[in-house]
């Protein structure tokens, strides 16, 4: 057996990384799922402290909601770039994700910030501890993804994101959508069904 | 490494597929907001609500995901664990009486 | 070799063998430890009123002793199987991915060292292996007992989920050629079911522990009554991950049962598919049945019953296993090794456990018995009696094939007697003393109890279970100076593992091989298995060892340990260290 058939062959002719990464975004499913599950156990069950009608901003957060989705069509549109070898729109797509991502982050900071100033905190009610804790870890997907996003932005400047390397941005591109997926739950889940 | 072009090529739809995703999205999103703020749905708008972020849940998992059209073991690995959630979640709504039967 | 360069090579190593071996070594060190914690536990239960120990050290006992056992003992010692079997039964070179497998090693490791070194510094976690809120709560547990207790757990916990993936993917996709899913050995099956459970159940108590810890460190209300908070979710997202932990801790044992027995009845296992769809059925099962350890927090008649009924049902496909390795039993030519008495007698234990499981599945028999020394003896049946057994009957059944040495099949007996006797003499007695009264994780009792005779009993047995775990280190020693050499398939058994050298040489396979049945080396339908050339017939590629899997699982205890002690500098230091480790990792030449 030459090395070429050694390290190529795999049992069901998909690459091992790929299948890894949906294992991972399976065991992120039940990570989320947990956490959006004790959310809505506890809606509506704080004894003090501002409420999810008083506070939420619903048009700020479908315009920060919009910016992720957009996000996720940037990140294919990146995707199919790379696969046909343009290295041009690779980048652009890629620095636009990226972007977008960091858009949506800047909409949850001002979001965040705004809140404690209206008195919602970490501590002031259940309310408080389950929103933060929720979006927070959801918000700390994002900024992984658009480390992980101007990496990959990194390696193309340096000339190693050829087509041979689609791989590496269509595993990106899974976690990134998988992000926005959770997304489109939270935002009905919490923002949406008040 | 095993870089495998031709499963790409066939498991991923064109560009012009992604921008009507991406415009069906946006459009769901937009009646998901409207309706929020239309007092005459606010009966039942957790069930619209809920179909409608589901409906967004699997274009983006399908298309963007290409879920639809790769190989059915990632179907099988993402659904599972999914289903799974969903499970729980349910059942501990049930648990602690945020709905019941 | 030189000792530095040698001691380097397993730091840096790689390969599935290597970090098998470790995982072993270092699970049985830490078994050694908690069942250390248990003797203690027994000495001072030994008699009433008895002053071995504090209350407040039997409280760090018992939290540790079940810790360790599940997380450190029994879990690693599973993986050590996994890692150092699987492989050669799938006809694979190593795992998918060899450096996150390494990874996964030292983050248990350090993990499991962290976790003790709180007796080092007198804070030891003391809240019970589940913890229950709000007990937990910085209010009742002041200190850093729980802080060890749960950032440890976390720690752990990205170890298992690392190798979760890891081996989930291994299974899927390097099987030889030919070997179809319903080929695979049942070993390398319960290892895919088990793996699978543990992608699936340890993100809940990670969200559980997150929660416990902000509500610690920033003041959260997440299990705090007075504001709402409830204290219940803590135990529905508990035992959400505990009861498939459970399977997580028995499956890979029945996975070995299927191995030893029919290669020591010379019959195929009966019934391979009814074992294989058994356990997928048990993983799925025990999503279903979490709230039957809750029983007493008065769930309501619905939820009673429902519970109640699903735990009689997953008793179904595990009495279908016991049925099908009896079956293979039946009619076949014994051969009564050690590992196959380990086996038998990991059948007769788990029956047991399983009946009084099934009792306590009524959620009326469950009030009189919940919080008793009942529950403990029936656990403990299923722990020791299933799964310890289990794993010593694969130490015997595998030990040839990894060191190349046969472990003396005398010492063995008096290692498996001195067990079985010992288990029993044990954890018998206990269903008695909890059913009179005796409740769990109090340091002592009454005289007036009149429970002293059988408490003796107990802890006799303990110290004969301790004394057969010394005679197997003793076999341990033997074998290393004098075993007997052993060939490549000592028991003439039929997996794909046998097919090469013991221990087998860094590449595994010399040619991979192409599979056509269920029993690769028993000649089945007229087909005479070949034998693979001795010699691979071109050079193998293999990777070098990597120091960043080492890096980077430093880094995240280094984290830890700031995220312990309220240090932002020692935190950062480790995050630092840890992106430092996966930038270096996935940017180094590393061909697979």
């Amino acid at each position: 057996m030459t090395h070429a058939e050694a390290t190529h062959r795999t049992s069901t002719g998909l690459d091992s990384r790929k299948i890894g990464m949906w294992t991972f975004i399976g065991s992120e499913c039940l990570l989320f799922g947990s956490l959006i599950s004790t959310y809505l156990v506890y809606h509506g069950k704080s004894v003090a402290g501002p409420t999810t009608r008083e506070i939420l901003n619903i048009p700020l957060t479908s315009i920060s909601t919009f910016v992720l989705l957009m996000s996720s069509l940037a990140m294919v549109l990146a995707l199919a770039a790379v696969t046909r070898g343009d290295t041009l729109w690779t980048r652009v797509w890629l620095a636009t994700t990226a972007a977008l991502g960091s858009v949506f982050l800047g909409f949850q900071v001002y979001e965040f910030t705004a809140f404690v100033h209206e008195g919602l905190t970490l501590q002031v009610n259940l309310f408080g501890s389950t929103f933060f804790v929720l979006t927070g870890t959801h918000g700390a997907h994002v900024a992984v993804g658009v480390l992980w996003l101007l990496s990959l932005l990194v390696r193309s400047f340096q000339g190693k994101l050829g087509p041979e390397k689609a791989l590496n941005v269509e595993l990106a591109g899974l976690y990134w959508h998988f992000v926005d997926v959770v997304w489109i739950v939270i935002f009905t889940v919490v923002y949406l069904l008040q | 490494m095993s870089e495998q072009p031709q499963h790409h090529e066939q498991a991923h739809p064109g560009v012009g597929t992604y921008l009507t995703v991406a415009g069906v999205l946006t459009v769901i999103t937009l009646v998901e907001v409207g309706a929020f703020y239309v007092p005459a749905f606010q009966g039942w708008l957790a069930p619209v609500l809920l179909t409608l972020s589901a409906t967004k849940f699997v274009l983006v998992v399908g298309f963007f995901m290409h879920l639809k059209t790769d190989h059915h073991l990632f179907r099988v690995i993402f659904a599972a664990p999914l289903l799974i959630a969903v499970a729980v979640a349910v059942a501990l709504l049930f648990l602690f009486g945020v709905v019941a039967l | 070799m030189r000792l530095r360069s040698r001691i380097w090579s397993w730091v840096t190593t790689t390969d599935h063998k290597r970090i098998g071996i470790l995982y072993g070594v270092s699970a049985f060190a830490f078994f050694l430890v908690g069942g250390l914690e248990a003797l203690i536990m027994r000495l001072q239960l030994a008699s009433s009123d008895n002053s071995v120990v504090s209350a407040e050290t039997f409280n760090e006992l018992f939290t540790m002793h079940g810790t360790t056992m599940v997380f450190l003992a029994v879990m690693p010692l599973s993986a050590a199987f996994f890692n150092f079997v699987v492989p050669l039964q799938i006809g694979a070179r190593d795992v998918a991915f060899p450096r996150l497998n390494a990874f996964s090693y030292w983050v248990f490791l350090l993990g499991g060292l962290f976790m003790n070194v709180s007796f080092l510094v007198g804070a030891a976690p003391n809240t019970g292996w589940f913890g229950y809120a709000n007990l937990t709560s910085s209010q009742f547990s002041p200190g850093l007992h729980v802080d060890f207790w749960a950032i440890g757990l976390q720690v752990l916990g990205i170890a298992s989920i690392a190798a979760g993936i890891n081996f989930i993917v291994t299974i899927v996709n390097l099987r030889a050629p030919g070997m179809r899913l319903m080929r695979m050995p049942v070993f390398t099956w319960m290892t895919l079911v088990t793996q699978f459970i543990v992608v699936t159940a340890f993100p809940v108590i990670t969200a559980a522990l997150v929660f416990l810890m902000f509500d610690r460190t920033f003041g959260t209300n997440f299990y705090v009554v007075a504001a709402g908070g409830d204290v219940l979710l803590w135990q529905h997202l508990f035992w959400l991950f505990g009861h498939p932990e459970v399977y997580i801790l028995i499956l890979p044992a029945m996975g070995i049962v299927s191995e030893v027995i029919p290669t020591f009845s010379r019959k195929p296992l009966f019934g391979y598919a009814v074992v294989v769809y058994s356990g997928l059925l048990i993983a799925i099962l025990g999503w279903g049945v979490w709230a039957h350890h809750m029983f007493q927090v008065g769930l309501g008649p619905i939820a009673d019953s429902v519970f109640a009924a699903t735990t009689m049902l997953i008793a179904i496909p595990t009495g279908v296993k016991i049925f099908n390795w009896i079956a293979t039993m039946w009619g076949g030519k014994l051969n009564f090794t050690t590992a196959m008495l380990f086996s038998v007698g990991f059948i007769a234990m788990f029956i047991i456990g399983g009946l009084s499981g099934v009792m306590h599945s009524s959620p009326p028999a469950d009030l009189q018995q919940t919080d008793t020394y009942f529950v403990v003896a029936h656990f403990h049946y299923v722990l020791v009696g299933g799964s310890v057994l289990g794993l010593f009957s694969g130490i015997y059944y595998w030990w040839p094939k990894v060191f190349g040495r046969l472990l003396s099949e005398s010492i063995g007996k008096w290692h498996f007697w001195l067990t079985m006797i010992g288990a029993n003499l044990t954890f018998f007695p206990m269903h008695f003393v909890g059913l009179l009264g005796m409740p769990r994780r109090v340091y002592t009792y009454d005289v007036a109890l009149g429970l002293d005779t059988l408490n003796l009993v107990v802890t006799i047995g303990a110290f004969a279970m301790a004394l057969g775990t010394l005679v197997f280190v003793g076999n341990v020693c033997w074998t290393w100076r004098k075993g007997e050499a052993a060939t490549a398939n000592p028991w003439d058994a039929a997996m794909l593992e046998w097919a090469i050298p013991s221990p087998p040489p860094v590449y595994n396979f010399s040619v991979i091989p192409t599979v056509k049945s269920r029993l690769p080396l028993w000649s089945e339908d007229g087909y005479e298995p070949k034998p693979l050339p001795e010699d691979p017939p071109g050079p193998i590629h293999l990777p070098d060892g990597s120091y960043w899997p080492p890096v980077t699982a430093v880094g995240i205890i280094v984290a830890a340990t700031g995220l312990l002690t309220g240090s932002l500098w020692v935190a950062l230091a480790g995050i630092g260290m840890l992106v430092v480790g996966i930038y270096a990792w996935a940017l180094e030449p590393f061909e697979v």
